[in-house]
């Protein structure tokens, strides 16, 4: 055992990067996939809707960590082998699609039913009308939604230390074992985490209020 | 695909998988009994509490809510003893769980208190309704409604999180899997099975929550 000594903390605090690197891959990935299965979601076709509800309940009703543990092992019975980084950034985009998807979906579902009548009597076709109508005011309604749940996301991220992907709570297990200092060590990397995730949930609830006396 | 499945032992492993879902089970309950107690505590601090009380109140709802599950349960487990106060992973696990649903728990039931309406208790009054009548009807019944389904719902995350639990080698199903896995290993197998066992008891708890919601909490339809 050796003493805690400032290398060490930069050390943590460097690791960091790689749980906003990670929280980055899985967002976009997660908002590719989000903006899939909300529109399949809210689609006219029953088998479109199904398979995106389904995928959705997956997802919900099955702890994070497990998601993690089949995006490690799945791609193995094709015999392609994954790293931890791959496995993690995988494994939590799928999520995101499917948290996302559903914030999505309900914004899109709470654009006034006036709005769709009135595209679709203007003549626009589905692409347009989304793109042009119902999306700019889905948006607003699904920023603060979003934001928090990227703040789901930044936390989850600490369960890919569990399938071996080094970012900031990996990083101080590995310095805790060497230390052994764990309140001082896991104290500062929940600051750490709290420093990045306080100002987004700030963000979001304000905007949150904002929307709702808009909305009065 | 040239991997071939063998789920032999893990089906062989079942009285164990069974064991872990009753620990995982077990675990969820007391920790949301628990956890609603504190977060009733809270709630009235937060509501009518003096100020310091509530600034300490709110600190700790963001702390919570703004810190990874599996940091607050290494800060409970890993860091406590070194403060001199020794768990046992079980009581960790279960400590973790507390404190976590009891800051997410503080503003459900805070939305509860809030949305019960002076004005309707003065119709009760004034109606001859008696005081049980007045908490039964016009207090409890309204307040349940409204945070039932953020309550359940809470339930079945906190149902899901309490796999971060096996973190600490807990003795719940997600510690059982890596037990299993070790063993024999079928990884993908075991998870897989695993992971429908939590599905399922989702699948379970949404349906019989949506079935109580349907008998008892019933809106009267306008």
């Amino acid at each position: 055992m050796r003493q805690l000594g400032p290398n060490d903390i930069i050390f943590i605090l460097a690791a960091v990067r790689w749980t906003l690197v990670l929280s980055l891959a899985a967002f976009l990935g997660g908002a590719i996939g989000g903006v899939l299965v909300a529109l399949a979601r809210t689609s006219e076709f029953r088998w479109l809707r199904l398979p995106a509800t389904g995928y959705i309940k997956i997802f919900q009703g099955t702890p994070l960590l497990m998601q993690l543990f089949l995006a490690f092992f799945v791609p193995g019975l094709f015999g392609w082998s994954v790293n931890p980084w791959t496995a993690a950034a995988l494994g939590l985009s799928l999520h995101a699609s499917a948290f996302l998807g559903e914030i999505w979906r309900g914004a899109i579902e709470n654009v006034p039913r006036g709005q769709w009548e009135a595209a679709t009597s203007l003549g626009l076709r589905y692409a347009p009308k989304m793109a042009l109508v119902i999306a700019p005011q889905a948006v607003r309604i699904a920023i603060p939604p979003t934001i928090g749940f990227l703040v789901q996301l930044i936390k989850g991220t600490s369960l890919a230390s569990i399938i071996g992907f080094v970012e900031l709570t990996r990083a101080a297990q590995v310095i805790n074992n060497a230390t052994f200092r764990p309140f001082t060590i896991f104290a500062l990397v929940a600051l750490v985490y709290f420093l990045v995730c306080w100002p987004l949930s700030a963000y979001s609830k304000r905007m949150e209020r904002k929307l709702l006396v808009a909305s009065r | 695909m040239s991997y071939e499945f063998d789920f032999a032992d893990v089906f062989a492993a079942w009285p164990e998988l069974l064991q872990g879902l009753v620990n995982s089970l077990v675990l969820s309950a007391l920790a949301m009994a628990i956890g609603m107690v504190v977060a009733l505590a809270g709630a009235l601090g937060t509501t009518s509490g003096p100020k310091p009380l509530r600034w300490a109140i709110h600190g700790y709802i963001e702390l919570i809510r703004n810190t990874p599950f599996l940091v607050q349960i290494f800060l409970i487990f890993f860091g406590l003893p070194a403060l001199g106060m020794r768990l046992s992973s079980n009581t960790a696990a279960l400590l973790a769980l507390v404190v976590n649903v009891g800051a997410y728990g503080i503003e459900i039931i805070r939305a509860g208190i809030e949305s019960i309406q002076k004005g309707q208790i003065e119709a009760g009054r004034s109606l001859g309704l008696r005081p049980l009548q007045i908490f039964r009807l016009i207090i409890l019944k309204p307040a349940i409604q409204a945070i039932y389904p953020s309550l359940t719902s809470q339930f079945i995350l906190l149902m899901l999180n309490s796999s971060v639990c096996s973190a600490i080698a807990a003795n719940e199903l997600t510690a059982v899997a890596g037990d299993i896995q070790s063993r024999t290993f079928r990884s993908f197998e075991v998870y897989f099975i695993v992971t429908c066992m939590y599905f399922g008891m989702s699948v379970f708890f949404w349906t019989m929550f949506a079935a109580i919601e349907r008998t008892f909490l019933r809106k009267p339809t306008r």
